[in-house]
């Protein structure tokens, strides 16, 4: 098992390197000079090379890069160009946001899509996997910005009971973070009424973020649970005089769950980076949005930052899923 | 008194896309508490059907009952829920499967999945499930009787890092779980190493003299047949054929199907004599030829045979045979 952690750690290690050459070649075929808008609209050629010299954008490219890879290595992200902020300070504030609604997306995901994948395998072809398939349908086609639209304009304009956008209203004091998770901080300071507003304001965007992932776990989790319920080992069960409750939840769904498993953190790294849709519709200040706003302005350090957060996500969730198929999968375990 | 098991005129179907396979065709067979009795046929003759009929394993559709009963201490399982199945599963009528590696769960624990059968039973017959400890104490017990070592580190292990040999042990230490009375045993050997075949057979064998089991053994080896089984029951194209004491049948199979079979095995003591194969193949089960479903393949075929359904009569006392030309 020891083996099996430190090559997958290993290759994570390289995964990040190479995530890292990426986001700095990006920022370096971006086609925007980054020092004539560090330099301002007005300024001449001379303060336009000043620019290009502070900010070292006249070195050779190796030495960038060198330079780049120390920075990051001090947990240094560089400047933004434009509005001069620490790119690292800037994250800290966004991240939370598009964290805490990536999470509440997986979890309604995972906790839904699981028991309707293995409700539609045990009714196959019935009316309950019927309804599930075009859900799950429905939920891969509908374009969020759509759908999100669409639940402001039920849940907010029509009935009134939800906000349409942000994390809290505009008039409440967003309280000292502690994770910077709202949801989590306002339970750990018992603090119940800003956790029903801050659930009320992320419900729409997390179920809008959530429904495509919720249509792909419940389907690969219902077409592996249909295979596993015909595997031999679950005919000798049955014979043996297992529990059918037994069977489907533990022989069939511990099968099933480990291709379930990979959809499960490629989605969480997807929806890490497909968060930009739903935080503009949404107008949640996460990640998604900062670096649509940057990126339009042309200032690539925050759009570098994204996305090796973004990557580091994905890495991190692949990780993850990874350790758990070897906890999951004994024959995975031998060094 | 009443046999152990008794199956009287099963037609078992199968829809499919092509058509209705009839799987079995009117099989009538009878088991004594402790006989053994053998079945052995072709790959898809129908005997593996026949024997997850038993223990209401085929998958219902595509698969669905024609006509006919299967009568377990005089009770009809054709006709059990599943409610009623289950009681029987494990605790009464126990099965032995083909592939040790593929009726395994790769995932569980051996400890787990045995433990998962005990305490199953116990709830399938309305008992409290034993706790845990309990059931792995029975766990380990069990497969200390199918001459396994160590069976406390067994437990922990997982499918994969045992043998074939081992894991068939294994599967049949969960047969006996529930001490049933039956055990059906679907081509226990098949899949294993020459050399472990018999020594699984031999296990079987002696389970079966030591407990006083029923066996129904199906294999398409008649070396297998003769060592395990008393009676034998030679299956063709859904049918049973012949059916007599093995010693009988093997020095003297009376039907043409099972004397082709016979003259299949080499004869290591007169090698120059060369097996001889039978002719054609199996037939379509969707479209089985009509009247006698061996006679295209049949060298003493007449007319008759194209048109009548032969019915199985007994010609000799304890041996009957399905075919219009038998004589004793």
């Amino acid at each position: 098992m020891l083996g099996y952690l430190l090559r997958r750690i290993g290759l994570a290690g390289l995964m990040l390197f190479g995530l890292v050459c990426l986001t700095f070649v990006i920022s370096n075929v971006a086609p925007s000079d980054p020092a004539a808008l560090a330099a301002g609209p007005d300024a001449g050629r001379s303060q336009i090379e000043q620019a290009r010299r502070d900010y070292g954008l006249d070195k050779p490219l190796p030495e960038q890069f060198l330079r780049y890879l120390t920075d990051l290595a001090h947990g240094d992200f560089g400047r933004s160009i434009a509005t001069g902020r620490s790119v690292g300070t800037d994250l800290a504030r966004y991240f939370p946001a598009t964290l805490e609604l990536v999470i509440l997306a997986m979890a309604l995901g995972v906790l839904l899509g699981v028991p309707l994948g293995v409700l539609s395998a045990l009714r196959k072809d019935g009316p309950a996997d019927h309804a599930t398939r075009i859900f799950a349908v429905s939920g891969i086609a509908l374009p969020p910005f759509w759908f999100g639209l669409l639940l402001q304009l039920a849940f907010a304009t029509w009935l009134g009971l939800l906000p349409t956008s942000g994390r809290l209203s505009v008039f409440t004091e967003p309280p000292p973070p502690i994770t910077g998770l709202l949801l989590v901080d306002s339970l750990l300071t018992g603090n119940f009424g800003l956790f029903r507003e801050a659930l009320s304001h992320i419900i729409l965007p997390a179920i809008v973020l959530s429904l495509p992932c919720l249509a792909s776990i419940l389907r690969v989790n219902r077409s592996e649970m249909v295979e596993a319920l015909r595997m031999d080992y679950v005919t000798a069960a049955r014979a043996h005089g297992v529990t059918p409750w037994r069977i489907v939840m533990v022989h069939a769904l511990k099968n099933a769950m480990l291709p379930t498993l990979a959809i499960i953190g490629l989605r969480w790294g997807w929806m890490m980076s497909s968060t930009v849709l739903v935080e503009t519709v949404f107008d949640w200040p996460g990640i998604g949005l900062y670096a649509v706003s940057s990126a339009i302005a042309g200032d690539f350090k925050p759009v570098m930052g994204v996305t090796l957060i973004v990557g580091l996500n994905f890495m991190i969730a692949n990780l993850i899923v990874d350790l758990l198929y070897g906890v999951l999968d004994p024959r995975l375990r031998r060094a | 008194m009443t046999a152990l098991l008794e199956i009287a005129d099963y037609r078992l179907a199968f829809d499919t896309f092509d058509g209705t396979a009839q799987v079995l065709d009117g099989i009538d067979l009878t088991l004594e508490a402790g006989g053994t009795l053998g079945i052995v046929g072709e790959t898809g003759c129908g005997k593996s059907v026949l024997a997850r009929s038993l223990m209401a394993l085929n998958p219902m559709p595509p698969a669905r009952v024609v006509s006919g009963q299967i009568r377990f201490r005089g009770s009809d399982i054709l006709g059990m829920s599943d409610r009623e199945m289950r009681r029987l599963r494990g605790r009464a009528i126990s099965m032995v499967f083909q592939d040790p590696a593929s009726y395994l769960n790769p995932l569980l624990a051996i400890g787990t999945q045995m433990e998962d059968a005990i305490r199953g039973q116990d709830a399938a017959v309305g008992e409290r499930q034993r706790p845990r400890a309990a059931a792995r104490a029975r766990a380990a017990e069990l497969l200390a009787a199918v001459g396994l070592p160590e069976p406390a580190r067994l437990l922990d292990s997982h499918p994969h890092q045992l043998s074939g040999g081992m894991r068939q042990r294994v599967l049949i230490a969960m047969a006996l779980a529930g001490d049933p009375v039956l055990l059906v045993a679907d081509e226990p050997t098949t899949a294993l190493d020459v050399t472990v075949q018999a020594q699984v057979l031999a296990l079987i064998a002696r389970l079966v003299a030591e407990r006083g089991l029923a066996l129904m053994l199906i294999t398409h080896d008649l070396g297998v047949v003769a060592a395990a089984c008393a009676r034998v029951a030679v299956m063709y194209a859904g049918t049973v054929v012949e059916e007599a004491a093995t010693a009988d049948l093997l020095s003297r199979p009376l039907h043409p199907y099972a004397r082709g079979l016979i003259a299949a095995v080499p004869d290591l003591d007169h090698p120059e004599r060369r097996p001889q194969g039978i002719a054609g193949s199996i037939p379509s089960l969707i479209t089985p030829p009509r009247g006698c479903r061996f006679h295209p393949r049949c060298p003493v075929a007449t007319e008759r045979c194209r048109s009548e359904k032969p019915l199985r009569r007994e010609i000799l006392p304890g041996r009957s045979i399905a075919c219009h030309h038998a004589t004793p």
